[in-house]
């Protein structure tokens, strides 16, 4: 009994530890304190999981060394393994990292509701009922995860779709349900294995069959979904094995990860139910017929010696600039032009790099300050009083069309209006498309010009044509 | 004296409705600079599931029940160390203009 309490009162504490460091990461100051916080209280909860050792039944006492090897070898490797993966991960491939130890969250809950359901002792319907959603909810979380892992990682390229896939997943997802009820409703029956089965390979079989068709694009609403999915999944099993610890972690992470998908989705102007069933890219290419006019090239010397000689630029990276892993060299020329008085800010989309604030992450890498990276709403309106607009690796976020062509796919999307500046120059690789599929229409205009190039090689060359200006 | 641990359905519906807006408040006031590693971050906390995942194995009789379990806490280990190491490498990244001179 005395155990009992002890176990309690440790997840007492690990829930305060946790709200209150997910409180201090809402702010950059505080934020890496938060994480530290929320890390001894996941430290605490573990240890104190060890206590139930004094506290357990005749039935189980005669497994207890096995089981505690089993408990240390299972911690060992999984934190192990991801602890050396996080080490490693690169800051670009961050999105699917998160995406692939959050399918793992889900997966444990799924596997725990399991054992539950196998134990055969429960105790009420109730009880049941939320073991099962919490099983059917975890399971769907840990493929559709390891999908979006996939799909991110560019081990699947396409999107899979075929006629009437909506009306398969809705009978799949229907299907799987009624056999979830039919194991709370013939819970003494002989065939409950059976049943028991059917519905975890429906439920993992919904997951996948989710995802598939959802484009790459979409995948950091996707992935936020998912965390939120198994927020809800772990905040379930909480209540069966009656861990209010587990029940509150659980829906803290299941509401706020709803709220931020719900954000995400806002920022491309999209509806949750438009990501996730909408076919979205497949009904590209047209709409291009407003592009008028001729794209203009311009030398990288030249861009940056009329930035050298402006009075504000702002910045507008995009994932381009971080698969050409110049985040490094793009600091090294702001730095130049702030030491010659010049005004430079940076203006992020929200939904610029794979997730949102990826891209913070990524110039934060790189050692730029967060006080010169602005927000859309907060730098929107300067662009007209800007001399230079500087668009590296970014193309869609800056599609005047979005504002202009209802006809455009992307029509709607918030953008940051770069196509009010003075001047914008626009470094890309090629004359290639967005990753939308669509023409972007600032390309074509009269104040802006394409420096062509690796954003690695052009950064480099802007930096030796400021150095030269100053010698 | 025995004091009564278990929990109502009730009681589990208010603490699911309090967390959830705990969890809402807290994360709208977030600036957006901050939402990737707060996914992540989130993504750790939910890790606590290996605390569940732990209850399952001590408690485990059978041989279903050992192997299930056990690739439960394997996963929830997993979910909770990783989410850990990639918030924080993340959010030490983060600093001001002004605190690089300290």
């Amino acid at each position: 009994m005395f155990v009992q309490h002890i176990l309690g009162l440790s997840g007492l504490c690990a829930a305060i530890l946790f709200i209150f460091g997910l409180k201090r990461m809402s702010s950059p100051v505080t934020a890496l304190s938060g994480i530290v916080v929320a890390g001894i209280g996941m430290v605490v909860a573990i240890a104190a999981s060890f206590l139930v050792v004094f506290d357990l039944s005749e039935q189980v006492r005669p497994h207890l060394t096995v089981n505690l090897v089993l408990a240390l070898v299972a911690l060992t490797i999984g934190g192990g393994w991801a602890w050396l993966r996080g080490k490693k991960v690169e800051m670009t491939a961050m999105p699917q990292m998160v995406a692939l130890y959050n399918g793992m969250g889900g997966g444990a809950a799924a596997a725990v509701a399991a054992v539950e359901l196998s134990a055969r002792d429960a105790s009420s319907a109730v009880v049941l009922a939320v073991t099962a959603a919490g099983a059917l909810i975890g399971s769907i979380s840990l493929t559709g995860s390891v999908i979006a892992w996939a799909k991110l990682d560019g081990r699947i390229s396409k999107p899979f779709r075929f006629g009437g896939q909506r009306i398969v997943n809705g009978a799949l997802f229907a299907a799987t349900v009624l056999l979830g009820i039919a194991l709370v409703f013939f819970f003494d029956c002989q065939a409950l294995p059976f049943i028991a089965v059917l519905f975890f390979f429906g439920a993992l079989a919904f997951g996948v069959m989710m995802t598939l068709p959802i484009g790459g694009a979409d995948m950091p609403v996707v992935i936020s979904l998912y965390n939120a999915f198994t927020g809800l999944a772990v905040g379930l099993e909480g209540y069966a094995l009656q861990n209010p610890a587990l029940m509150i972690a659980g829906m803290v992470v299941g509401s706020a990860g709803t709220l931020l998908t719900v954000l995400m989705a806002k920022a491309m102007n999209r509806s949750l139910a438009n990501v996730l069933f909408s076919n979205f890219g497949d009904a590209v290419v047209q709409g291009s017929g407003g592009a008028q006019g001729e794209m203009k090239s311009a030398d990288a010397s030249d861009a940056a010696v009329a930035m050298r000689y402006a009075a504000s630029v702002v910045i507008i990276p995009g994932y381009g600039l971080a698969v050409a892993q110049a985040q490094q060299k793009l600091y090294e020329f702001v730095k130049l032009l702030q030491a010659a008085g010049i005004d430079v800010k940076f203006a992020i989309h929200p939904v610029a790099g794979r997730m949102p604030g990826h891209m913070n992450v990524l110039l934060a890498e790189a050692g730029v300050p967060y006080d010169i990276i602005y927000d859309m709403e907060d730098i929107n309106a300067d662009f007209a009083n800007t001399d230079v607009a500087l668009v590296i690796g970014a193309n869609d976020v800056v599609n005047p069309a979005a504002r202009t062509d209802k006809s455009s796919p992307i029509y709607g999307m918030p953008i940051l209006d770069a196509d009010q500046a003075r001047q914008v120059y626009v470094v890309k690789r090629g004359q290639g498309k967005g990753y939308s599929g669509v023409e972007n229409l600032l390309f074509f205009q009269e104040n802006c010009s394409m420096v062509y190039g690796d954003a690695q090689a052009v950064l480099t060359r802007m930096i030796q044509a400021v150095k030269d200006l100053g010698a | 004296m025995t004091i009564d641990t278990s929990m109502t359905w009730l009681i589990a519906l208010y603490i699911f409705m309090l967390a959830a807006f705990t969890g809402y408040e807290v994360i709208s006031r977030v600036p957006s600079i901050l939402h990737t590693p707060l996914m992540s971050g989130s993504n750790f906390i939910h890790g606590i599931v290996v605390v569940g995942a732990l209850h399952a194995l001590l408690n485990a009789s059978s041989l279903f029940g050992q192997i299930v379990s056990f690739v439960a806490v394997a996963f929830g280990a997993a979910n909770a160390a990783g989410g850990y190491v990639v918030t924080d490498r993340m959010l030490a990244m983060f600093k001001s203009s002004g605190a690089g001179k300290k």
